[in-house]
């Protein structure tokens, strides 16, 4: 059912902690993984018991350091386990749902909360606006009734999210629904019956809005079209942004785009979806033997070192672009500023198509490398 | 390089039940095949990892091969299957990469098709002659 969370004093982060503290008080869940301010400046993500830290909690702090959908996932991974709420963005939701399917989380015992996403900074540049003093949460969610979305003057969004065409997650239980909301007022939220009853709320009549337009309904039409109107710019984007890189790989190829990576391996370290505990590239097998650069050296007159690079983003490319969500943490993360995440996207563009998947969409549908049909692809290998 | 004289190297990943002794039998029926393969032998198709090709071609082969029984006859029931959906998707993210993904070849060659395995070298060295050496032999920059 949907209804409305009232926001008192415009107040819209303490109306969010609000409905947080009753989740817990009333049981609904044990725990809530969410974003928490540090006394730092940022926020970082914490599994949290008492309501009363709750007044710490920040699920709208226009900043994203990691994709938490790997946290939910080993919190939630085997039992004995809580029953844990986990607040999350909609690029860590179908990174979730990607993990569900690679066995590294399970939905069993998670209520799975979701905020429409208006754009995050990178961690820098967030930390550096809070020390500018300049951090205007209220103007970012006054933005999410007509859509116009916009970083605050000086600072940009992280590249991920300008080109991110998916701000909203369907399949959330619970759905903080910023879209097309006075959020001044009340923040529209759809969630189960079950839980509505706990928590008391009831199908709300729309709260007074102090807008002269006439209140948009819980079920809003309105939500609908701002999301469209979002999708749409944020499609145009994401377009010219892989028709950049597409030019680049063209021109400088692929070796040329990744020239200064120095093998940190941060890229896979904050993707959500390399999951391995050992990546290949970080075993054994790639201690090589002194005698083999020497020989690799010779054989092509000079040998890139460390060795191996494009292989390792080739292969991590065939080992997780189908499942990736674009969250944008390889790129926010990369010392040397490599676009990881626009090639990675771009490429994986492709791939997807190629088998009709849409990464993070459905918990059934079966990852693309894990299944097959008998009869597909019948002419490959015939030849 | 002097004209005609470029002999394109191929590295093979060929399946044990199914490629590699349709290969042997391609050898004990003394059937002509050119001598550019490097045979490598896997127990199935479809314990073949991507980085297994990506090595080969980033080092400068020319070509790669991967043998595999053919769908329904894999020694693992369904090993093929998975090797054919890795390897379509392999073939296109090399092509967005920029590179030419015409040089790794899936051929289902069962244990009786020694002349079929002759006729898949010989196919591929032809077209790996005509597409010339891997620009990525003198690339040290990967």
């Amino acid at each position: 059912m949907r209804t409305v969370i009232p926001v008192e004093n415009k107040d819209t982060l303490a109306a969010v902690r609000g409905f947080l503290k009753r989740l817990l008080e009333t049981g609904v869940v044990e725990a809530l993984l969410v974003p928490m301010e540090t006394p730092g400046g940022t926020v970082t993500p914490a599994l949290v018991t008492d309501p009363s830290l709750l007044d710490a909690a920040n699920p709208l702090a226009p900043v994203m350091g990691l994709n938490a959908a790997r946290l939910a996932g080993r919190v939630s991974i085997r039992e004995p386990r809580g029953r844990i709420g986990v607040v999350l963005r909609p690029c860590e939701l179908r990174a979730l749902v990607e993990l569900v399917k690679l066995q590294q989380a399970s939905l069993a015992d998670l209520v799975t909360i979701g905020v429409d996403c208006l754009g995050t900074y990178d961690v820098a540049v967030y930390t550096r606006m809070q020390n500018e003093a300049r951090v205007d949460v209220q103007a970012l969610l006054g933005t999410a009734k007509s859509g116009d979305l916009a970083p605050q003057d000086g600072y940009a969004f992280r590249d991920a999210c300008q080109m991110c065409e998916k701000p909203q997650f369907e399949g959330a239980n619970v759905a903080l629904e910023l879209f097309g909301a006075d959020l001044a007022a009340g923040i529209p939220v759809s969630l189960p019956d079950e839980i509505a009853e706990k928590l008391g709320l009831t199908e709300a009549s729309p709260s007074p809005s102090p807008s002269p337009s006439p209140p948009s309904p819980p079920q809003a039409g309105g939500r609908g079209e701002v999301v469209g109107k979002v999708v749409a710019a944020r499609t145009q984007v994401r377009d010219a942004r892989f028709a950049e890189i597409r030019q680049r790989l063209e021109k400088e190829g692929i070796e040329g785009i990744f020239a200064a990576c120095v093998r940190c391996h941060n890229c896979m370290t904050v993707c959500p979806i390399c999951y391995c505990k050992t990546c290949l590239f970080k075993s054994q097998v790639f201690d090589h033997e002194p005698i083999l650069y020497m020989s690799w050296a010779r054989r092509k007159g000079a040998y890139r070192l460390p060795a191996d690079t494009m292989l390792f983003h080739l292969t991590r490319l065939n080992h997780m672009v189908l499942s990736c969500v674009g969250c944008g943490m390889c790129t926010s993360d990369c010392p040397a500023e490599l676009p990881v995440g626009q090639v990675f996207r771009a490429i994986g563009q492709e791939v997807q198509k190629t088998f009709e998947y849409v990464p993070g969409a459905s918990v059934e549908e079966p990852l693309p490398l894990v299944t097959f049909h008998e009869d597909e692809w019948t002419g490959v290998g015939e030849e | 390089m002097a004209e005609g004289s470029f002999e394109p190297k191929i590295v093979a990943f060929l399946c044990n039940w199914c490629t590699y002794t349709g290969a042997d039998l391609a050898g004990t029926s003394r059937i002509q095949y050119p001598p550019n393969v490097r045979i490598i032998r896997l127990m199935c198709s479809g314990s073949v990892d991507p980085t297994y090709v990506l090595k080969p071609l980033l080092d400068g082969a020319d070509g790669v091969l991967i043998g595999g029984c053919h769908p329904g006859d894999c020694h693992y029931q369904s090993g093929n299957y998975k090797a054919r959906r890795r390897y379509v998707a392999l073939r296109e993210i090399l092509k967005n990469a920029g590179y030419d993904e015409d040089r790794v070849w899936l051929r289902w060659i069962s244990a009786s098709e020694g002349q079929r395995f002759a006729e898949t070298i010989t196919q591929m060295t032809e077209s790996l002659k005509q597409k010339g050496p891997n620009p990525l032999r003198r690339e040290w920059a990967v």
